[in-house]
């Protein structure tokens, strides 16, 4: 295990890092409403589900857009080998994503029972399944995957499916759930709203028991991620951050402080990436059959002059990326209301 | 069949699918911007009435563009793993730039476009709109960087040897104005301002020939083919340039669009023709002798490099590339006679008492989308067999560890859920041009409603 030091392939980790996080923080509550999504009865009911993710949910989609191409240009070696070597399992997931994208988008515009029955299953089986795959991949990469000499994977669609892979599936799926659910409360009001109260407290006891259980699993069976965190443990304070942010949102959720539960669930999420980060350094894929083969950060990175002027457009870029989507989330801000231009 | 076929038929099947949209989203975003500008300084409530109807539309094409884009940007990756290790140095920068500068920038403020009439003050909203047409155009500018950096790479040096070679980034801003990404940027562009242009006077048309929402369809109908005209006759400019380029920087890809194959004659072009490969000759075709050397050196004796100067297994196939890029001159051509003479009769006056052309001007609207995909079409088949021109054979790009059988499977499951895709596209689009624009937008709602409160420019 080597020093921590400083250099621009650390920073892109980090970048790549923060946009997936930002990813599964905005993406994360509008896969868990879709996952939730069949749960409600009424089309009204449906309708606020949909909407309350109307105007964010495809701007959301944009970070994984963007952490794939920021992998791709940052970490080319990564991007062909995961791309390449999951073939399958992200052909699954596009054909979910494509498939929710479009059951929002269409679902209302039809009053007839079987269309919007048809297409409120395809939001919610795409959302469900996009949350489960997203899962499954981070599971392979902690747990590591068979990589060859030149660094191509060399195992099959199946072997993809481990217990520990479908573990951290079934975690994500839970994670974005809960995260939904909390969504869900801070923007609808009356009767749907004390429902999804009442998801939540399940959710997070559906989230816990994933969690401690894949956290267990993770100790038990993967060594190679505890490395960085014995070598440094005041990485130990995030755990415990992750810990107390889970804790505090029934806390707020029963104050009536739905936002503030939002951002602890938020809080949850960046803990747990910021781990899954130091537990990988610097490994990017681990390679399970012969650790030398495995990416790192150094071996699988663009040149220093390329990350240089990544860095510079995204020091550009970002700034006003944030800048402007809080601006539109504060437009959209307060609870959802249902009008003509509504889905 | 092997992987390679595969491979291409689906990533040619789905870049043609996603590229029905993004011109339709640009094309749109400019009338947007114009009509919303309209409105704002002439506060005329069937403007208002107008953004409305064709940001209906505009939301449609853009949901079916992101959907389809995410699985392009993917696709690389995927199917094409040696080319992305190849490329990633120079092609994800990029990429990645698309994503920082346009996605986000499109995405966010649709939101505002599609669901803030009734939030923000209406220069906030019109700020958004044009920042929606901005993020459009931007993400056109770095796919098409990309892209150009493939037919004319520069800006670069290869690092490594054999199965380790990839191009690395020297000169950022060399590989962004590499020499054919202005020519190639502009092209695109125009040929997606009429995609958008010719959709709206297309359904306007159709308005006026069913006598439906005369006033709004007269309206849509004049600055759609406003702009339709402008785009259409720069298309001229920007055809001519990438042509030169063509001519300069892909030999083998422009003698393989006129069927040239003397190593190093004069050549004329032809109107239309099939070319036989064998026979390494040109039949049925009325040739225009001279004209090609004219038009890329000024000469018409100049000689023109053709096809016999490369070896076989460097040239593109060539009967294909011609039949795409003779199709896309002959739309193109087409559309600039049509929209010179919609104009001028529009100019007398006379343009909504003939049935017949509005009839023809309904048609129009797949003018451009088929030019679009037959000049995208001949751009990449004419680039063959390279996949980074000169530098990697397509061949070489492919992902080593994908087998065919999961290549077959993913294609007929794009092939299934992009003609289910497309069916609900055209139902919605007919459902939405049947319903028509909305007689409550003409009254604006909310904080929009403050600009009917102030004097109309023109009452």
């Amino acid at each position: 295990m080597p020093e921590v030091e400083f250099s621009l392939n650390l920073v892109w980790f980090i970048l790549v890092g923060m946009l997936f996080t930002g990813y599964a923080m905005l993406d994360g509550f509008d896969l868990g409403i879709g996952a939730l999504h069949l749960f409600t009865k009424t089309d009204e009911e449906r309708r606020l589900m949909l909407n309350s993710i109307g105007p964010v949910w495809d701007g959301n989609e944009v970070w994984l857009v963007t952490g794939g191409g920021a992998l791709f240009a940052a970490f080319p070696m990564v991007y062909a080998t995961v791309f390449s070597g999951f073939y399958l399992a992200f052909m699954l997931l596009l054909c979910a994503l494509i498939f929710r994208a479009v059951a929002i988008e269409f679902r209302s515009k039809q009053p007839m029972r079987w269309w919007r029955q048809m297409w409120d299953i395809g939001f919610s089986a795409g959302s469900f399944l996009s949350a489960l795959l997203i899962g499954v991949a981070m599971g392979n990469i902690a747990w590591g995957v068979p990589l060859n000499a030149e660094h191509e994977y060399a195992g099959t669609f199946f072997d993809l499916l481990k217990p520990y892979p479908l573990l951290i599936g079934v975690t994500t799926v839970a994670l974005f759930m809960m995260h939904g659910a909390i969504y869900g409360v801070m923007k609808t009001e009356g009767e749907l709203h004390d429902r999804l109260r009442g998801w939540v407290n399940r959710c997070i006891i559906f989230f816990i028991v994933c969690y401690a259980t894949s956290s267990m699993a993770t100790l038990l069976y993967l060594p190679h991620m505890t490395e960085t965190l014995k070598q440094y443990p005041a990485f130990f304070a995030v755990a415990l951050l992750n810990m107390l942010a889970i804790a505090n949102i029934p806390r707020e959720i029963h104050k009536g402080r739905d936002f503030n539960a939002f951002l602890s669930s938020c809080a949850a999420m960046l803990a747990l990436m910021v781990l899954f980060g130091v537990g990988m350094y610097p490994n990017m894929v681990f390679s399970d059959i012969a650790p030398e083969n495995s990416l790192t950060i150094f071996n699988a990175a663009s040149s220093q002059k390329t990350l240089g002027i990544m860095l510079i457009i995204a020091l550009i870029g970002v700034p006003i990326v944030l800048t402007y989507t809080v601006c539109i989330y504060w437009i959209f801000r307060g609870k959802v209301k249902l009008d003509r231009m509504s889905y | 069949m092997d992987v390679l076929l595969l491979s291409r038929i689906q990533f040619a099947f789905t870049a043609a699918f996603h590229y029905l949209y993004p011109p339709l989203s640009i094309g749109l975003g400019v009338m947007l911007v114009i009509i919303e500008a309209i409105w704002l300084k002439t506060k005329n409530p069937v403007y208002h009435q107008m953004a409305r109807f064709w940001t209906k539309v505009f939301a449609l094409t853009f949901a079916i563009g992101v959907a389809s884009g995410i699985v392009m940007e993917f696709e690389f990756g995927t199917n094409w793993a040696t080319y992305s290790r190849y490329v990633g140095d120079v092609f994800g920068s990029a990429l990645a730039a698309e994503g920082i500068f346009a996605f986000f920038l499109e995405s966010g403020f649709l939101a505002v476009l599609l669901f803030g009439w009734d939030k923000v003050g209406p220069k906030l909203h019109f700020f958004s709109t044009c920042m929606v047409c901005f993020g459009a155009h931007f993400s056109a500018i770095w796919i098409v960087v990309a892209n150009s950096w493939q037919q004319t790479p520069a800006g670069y040096h290869i690092v490594g040897e054999g199965l380790n070679a990839r191009a690395e980034i020297t000169d950022f801003w060399a590989m962004v104005f590499n020499p054919s990404s202005m020519d190639r940027l502009s092209h695109v562009i125009c040929g997606a301002w009429q995609a958008g242009a010719w959709l709206v006077v297309s359904v306007s048309a159709w308005y006026l020939l069913k006598g439906r929402y005369t006033d709004f369809a007269k309206r849509s109908l004049k600055i759609g083919l406003a702009l339709a005209l402008i785009a259409s006759l720069l298309q001229l400019v920007t055809g001519h340039d990438s042509a030169e380029g063509v001519a300069k920087n892909q030999p083998a890809k422009l003698a393989a669009f006129e069927g040239h194959y003397e190593a190093n004659g004069p050549a004329g072009m032809y109107l239309f023709g099939w070319v036989d490969e064998d026979g390494q000759q040109v039949k049925f075709g009325p040739n225009i002798p001279g004209l090609l050397s004219w038009l890329v050196h000024g000469d018409a004796s100049a000689p023109v490099t053709g096809l016999n100067a490369f070896p076989k297994e460097d040239r593109p196939p060539v009967n294909f590339s011609f039949q795409m890029y003779h199709l896309m001159v002959a739309i193109g051509v087409g559309l600039i006679a049509l929209a010179v003479f919609s104009v001028i009769m529009l100019w007398r006056g006379k343009l909504f008492e003939h049935r017949w052309l509005l009839r023809i001007l309904v048609v129009a609207v797949l003018g451009p989308q088929i030019a679009n995909q037959a000049g995208w079409f001949a751009a990449e088949v004419g680039r063959q067999p390279w996949i980074v021109y000169n530098l990697l054979r397509t061949s070489e790009g492919l992902s080593k560890v994908v087998t065919a059988n999961a290549v077959l499977s993913s294609l007929i499951m794009f092939t299934f859920i992009y003609t289910l895709l497309f069916a609900v596209f055209v139902y919605l689009l007919n459902h939405k041009i049947q319903h028509g624009p909305d007689e409550a937008d003409l009254l604006p709602t909310g904080r929009l409603a403050r600009i009917m409160e102030e004097p109309r420019a023109d009452a």
